[in-house]
């Protein structure tokens, strides 16, 4: 264990804790925003329970979101200065442009919208809180952009005095076809994992009020009709839509990744496939259990031709393997270890197809179950719309798992190796103390976020707007009037 | 002026905006304990900072991310340079950042005390560490010919550089303590102004003995007027305070802090770092720059949109201009467990 072993520990927990909020705020801004809108539009009062209600939930991840973002920042300096120095002319800018461009609207619309609601026209209003979306939804394109690069380094050429990477064309690196493919699947995801929350709590309400009303009469069936019911039965709708739509969008872009993978990484696909030697027509595998040491499949479960159109488009297309390709690194950069962890990279493949997609699977079947008025008697309806918010945060760690590792040993793929990235003036036992105090505290702002989020989505949005009919004539005002001051 | 020039001069434009302003809100943070008596005081006090203190905190991230774009070597040099003391500044960044937005969701006199706690160290902190850290910039540091900084956490701590923190804290203390006094009213503003006159006792003889060190040890011949109308502000602000003139006040404690970044910065040019170990190591701001083509797209950048965000952050200012009293605090917080005539299913009572 050295000072590069803990560095990239720490890059990949504070990296993947970072991801766990991302995809939430991307997606839920948008939802959020949408909310407001159609509360500005009908006027309705059930839109905006649900769009203060959901703007807490919102809120709450938000600003995990935002803290564990400077952390990353500032870690590219702290843990990988060699990195940093080698590459910032390029990779730096668009890290500047995110900030820049991006965090200075986000973090300053969001705070109008926080404490604008009584002091802006309601109109204002509502478009801070689409600035705060469009901003989020843009800062990850650049940080996107700039990961991208450093899988498939375009627009770039290392200077031999300075022995750096230097820009040479800005728009070869935002326009890098990988940063828009990413971005395309970072962002369907992000809308299936937002989608798949709102419903998950959604349903989370609705089997609560039906179990409450059960407890009454000992027979389990629908939620009762009138309460919290009509709100909930529709954002659970509009939650697995967005999901739905955003999956058909991650299916393809996902297969386009796949197909760069080939072009740019093959190694990674030849990894995430445990594809040990160079096939035509080869095929997907299933299910598989390797030999690491031998280099080879012990058992091999296979649905033909499908790799090779997955990776080439074209049901006979070559797919490279795992000893051909290391050979082929070994000639081109010299001796060493090219191959990545198979293990993890064919499995996190795998089961974020899997996980995520069955996510998916759940939203179609639950509009479906819940076409016309209907509302599911069944609890495992609810179970599983609920589960499949966890699935579907777990698909997003394991791309970034298959993405990340798929990349090693590299850094920048065949430009600079990991190893050659580590602040070398960071000695073992500093990068230890903070890994070990970040994970500690990260560890326990999670257990504070889930309780905070569990006790507000508990708590209903009756307490944050009160139920119009509730009230009587005398608070007629104070449906509409918002306390200003929210800290 | 070349274009490593500019860049040096945006960096020191982007710190410089980033301590003016996140200076008064780590000085709010600071003082909570102080001013804020009761429960609604505190929230007087967190609310006059609640909508800006997030866009104050991006000016650093955007310093940070452009010392990577324009100066890579520096900032790969400086972030592991200080490696201990920025991983205290991000876990303080960390725990005040979450207090302001959690605070007021609990509803235990435990929980908001453990919150008020991460965010009046969480302020105050920082406040210290970047002021040990610019000194020891404008210092040096030991650091080899590879610009690997050698020093140990113990260097960092020269009298010279703890001057530099106590400096920090102070006059950020002093111009948060003005800046409560001009948004709040009642008695959270008089107290305010008690705090800044008192703060001032240490602020006023810190800043001027560090100004005076920096001018001494590192300084130009043009920051020689700089330094002296820092001093000049410094006191004016004081002044203006003990007489209630609180908007002028803060207008003159935000220049004093804005000329103190200036001398700094000022007195580190050519160097991005000097090395204690030997001069001929120390990375120069040409040697750390970035090529020009992206200077080049970083200046079209910094051309079109740093305008545009002080447009919209000034606008935020202005849509809150209005003092905070305890008047405008609701009796409980926004969600408090307890909404008309209803009360959350068991909400637990205690949140540890
Ligand atoms: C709900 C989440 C989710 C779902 C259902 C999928 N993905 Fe994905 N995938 C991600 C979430 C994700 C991700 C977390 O967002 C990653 C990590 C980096 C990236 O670009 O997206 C990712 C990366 C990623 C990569 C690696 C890209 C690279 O390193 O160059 C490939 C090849 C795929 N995905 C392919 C697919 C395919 C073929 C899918 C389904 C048919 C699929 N993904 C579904
Ligand atoms: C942009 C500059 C980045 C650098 C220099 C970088 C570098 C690294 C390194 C060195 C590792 C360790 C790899 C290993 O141990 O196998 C790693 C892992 C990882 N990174 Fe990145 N990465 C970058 C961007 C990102 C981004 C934008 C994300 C996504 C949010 C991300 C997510 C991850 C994940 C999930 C891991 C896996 C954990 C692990 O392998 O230990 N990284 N990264
Ligand atoms: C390792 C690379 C990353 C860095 C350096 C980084 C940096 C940051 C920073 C500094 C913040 C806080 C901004 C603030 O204070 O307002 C943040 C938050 C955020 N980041 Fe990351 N991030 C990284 C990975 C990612 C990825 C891969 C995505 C999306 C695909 C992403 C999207 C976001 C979003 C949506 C937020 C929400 C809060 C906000 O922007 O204010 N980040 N990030």
């Amino acid at each position: 264990m050295d000072a590069l072993d803990l560095a990239r520990w720490q890059f990949g927990i504070t990296t993947v804790y970072h991801f766990l909020f991302v995809p939430l705020t991307i997606g839920l801004s948008v939802i959020v925003a949408a909310l407001q809108t159609a509360w500005y539009r009908t006027g309705r009062h059930e839109y905006l329970q649900a769009t203060k209600f959901f703007g807490k939930l919102f809120l709450i991840n938000f600003a995990m979101g935002v803290v564990t973002g400077i952390v990353q920042e500032f870690q590219f300096g702290m843990n990988w200065s060699d990195y940093s120095t080698f590459v910032g002319d390029v990779f730096g800018a668009p890290l500047a442009m995110e900030a820049l461009l991006a965090f200075f609207l986000e973090s300053t619309f969001i705070g109008l919208w926080i404490f604008g609601w009584d002091k802006l026209p309601r109109k204002v209003h509502l478009a801070c809180i689409w600035v705060v979306a469009i901003g989020s939804n843009l800062s990850a394109y650049f940080i996107l952009a700039a990961n991208a690069w450093m899988r498939h380094p375009v627009g770039y050429e290392v200077n031999e005095t300075t022995g750096r990477a230097e820009l040479t064309s800005i728009w070869a690196m935002l326009g890098n076809t990988q940063a828009w493919s990413t971005y395309l699947h970072v962002v369907s995801a992000s809308f299936i994992t937002a989608g798949l929350f709102v419903a998950a709590v959604s349903a989370f309400k609705l089997w609560r009020e039906r179990r409450d009303a059960a407890g009454v009469e000992g027979t389990a069936g629908a939620p009762p009709a009138g309460g919290e019911r009509e709100l909930f039965r529709s954002t659970l709708r509009a939650g697995l839509l967005v999901t739905l739509v955003a999956g058909l969008l991650v299916v393809f872009s996902g297969d386009h990744q796949a197909k760069l993978a080939a072009q740019y990484e093959p190694m990674k696909l030849a990894g995430a496939e445990a594809l040990w030697n160079t096939e035509d027509a080869a095929e997907f595998s299933m299910f598989a259990v390797g030999d690491t040491e031998a280099r080879e499949n012990v058992i091999d479960l296979n649905i033909p031709y499908v790799l090779s159109f997955l990776a080439t488009g074209e049901f006979g297309g070559t797919v490279e393997g795992i000893n051909n390709l290391q050979e082929q690194y070994e000639t081109a950069y010299g001796p060493g270890d090219y191959t990545p962890n198979i293990f993890v990279l064919y499995w996190s493949f795998r089961l974020m197809i899997g996980l995520g997609l069955a996510g998916v699977a759940v939203a179609a079947g639950g509009l479906w179950l819940t076409r016309g008025r209907r509302l599911p008697t069944n609890r495992w309806f609810y179970y599983a719309t609920m589960l499949a918010l966890p699935a579907a945060l777990t698909a997003n760690i394991l791309g970034w798992l298959l993405t990340e590792m798929g990349r090693q040993p590299w850094t920048v793929h065949g430009v600079l190796l990991t190893a050659e990235s580590v602040s070398p003036g960071v000695s073992l036992g500093e990068v230890a103390l903070t890994l070990t105090l970040f994970t500690t505290i990260y560890g326990a702002l999670a257990v504070v976020e889930g309780w905070l989020l569990w006790r507000y989505v508990k708590a209903g949005p009756a307490h944050l707007v009160p139920a119009k009919d509730s009230e009587g004539t005398d608070g007629a005002d104070s449906t509409d009037r918002v306390p200003a001051f929210v800290y | 002026m070349d274009l490593v020039t500019v860049w040096f001069l945006a960096i020191a434009v982007l710190w410089t905006g980033y301590l003016v302003l996140e200076g008064f809100d780590f000085g709010v943070g600071a003082l909570l304990p102080v001013i804020g008596r009761d429960d609604t005081d505190r929230r007087v006090m967190i609310n006059s900072i609640g909508p800006v203190w997030d866009g104050n905190e991006v000016w650093v991230i955007t310093a940070v991310g452009a010392m990577f774009a324009a100066f890579p070597a520096w900032y790969g040099s400086m972030l592991s340079g200080f490696y201990l003391l920025m991983f205290v500044i991000l876990l303080a960044l960390i725990v005040r950042g979450l207090a302001f937005e959690y605070r007021g969701k609990g509803d235990t006199d435990r929980w908001r005390a453990w919150w008020d706690r991460a965010i009046t160290y969480g302020s105050a902190v920082p406040a210290l560490l970047w002021g040990v850290i610019f000194a020891n910039l404008v210092r040096g540091l030991a650091m080899d010919a590879d610009h690997v900084v050698t020093a140990g956490l113990l260097d960092l701590f020269t009298p010279y550089a703890v001057l530099g923190g106590v400096t920090t804290l102070s006059l950020f203390t002093l111009h948060g303590a003005v800046f409560l006094s001009l948004k709040t009213g009642g008695a959270v503003r008089s107290r305010a102004r008690v705090a800044a006159l008192r703060a001032a006792t240490v602020a006023l003889p810190a800043t001027g003995t560090f100004l005076a060190w920096t001018q001494a040890a590192h300084g130009k011949a043009w920051t020689l007027p700089v330094v002296a109308l820092a001093g000049a502000t410094l006191v004016a602000g004081v002044v203006l305070a003990a007489r209630r003139r609180e908007g002028w006040s803060f207008a003159a404690t935000a220049v004093t802090v804005g000329l103190l970044s200036v001398t700094l910065f000022g007195s580190l040019y050519p160097l991005a770092l000097p090395s204690t170990t030997d001069p001929a190591y120390s990375l120069t701001v040409s040697h750390a720059a970035s090529a020009p083509y992206t200077l080049t797209v970083m200046t079209w950048l910094a051309v079109v949109f740093l305008p545009l965000v002080l447009g919209y952050q000034a606008w935020s200012y202005w849509v809150f201009r209005k003092r905070v009293t305890r008047e405008h605090i609701e009796p409980t917080p926004a969600y408090g467990g307890g909404g008309p005539g209803d009360s959350p299913d068991g909400a637990p009572a205690s949140a540890g």
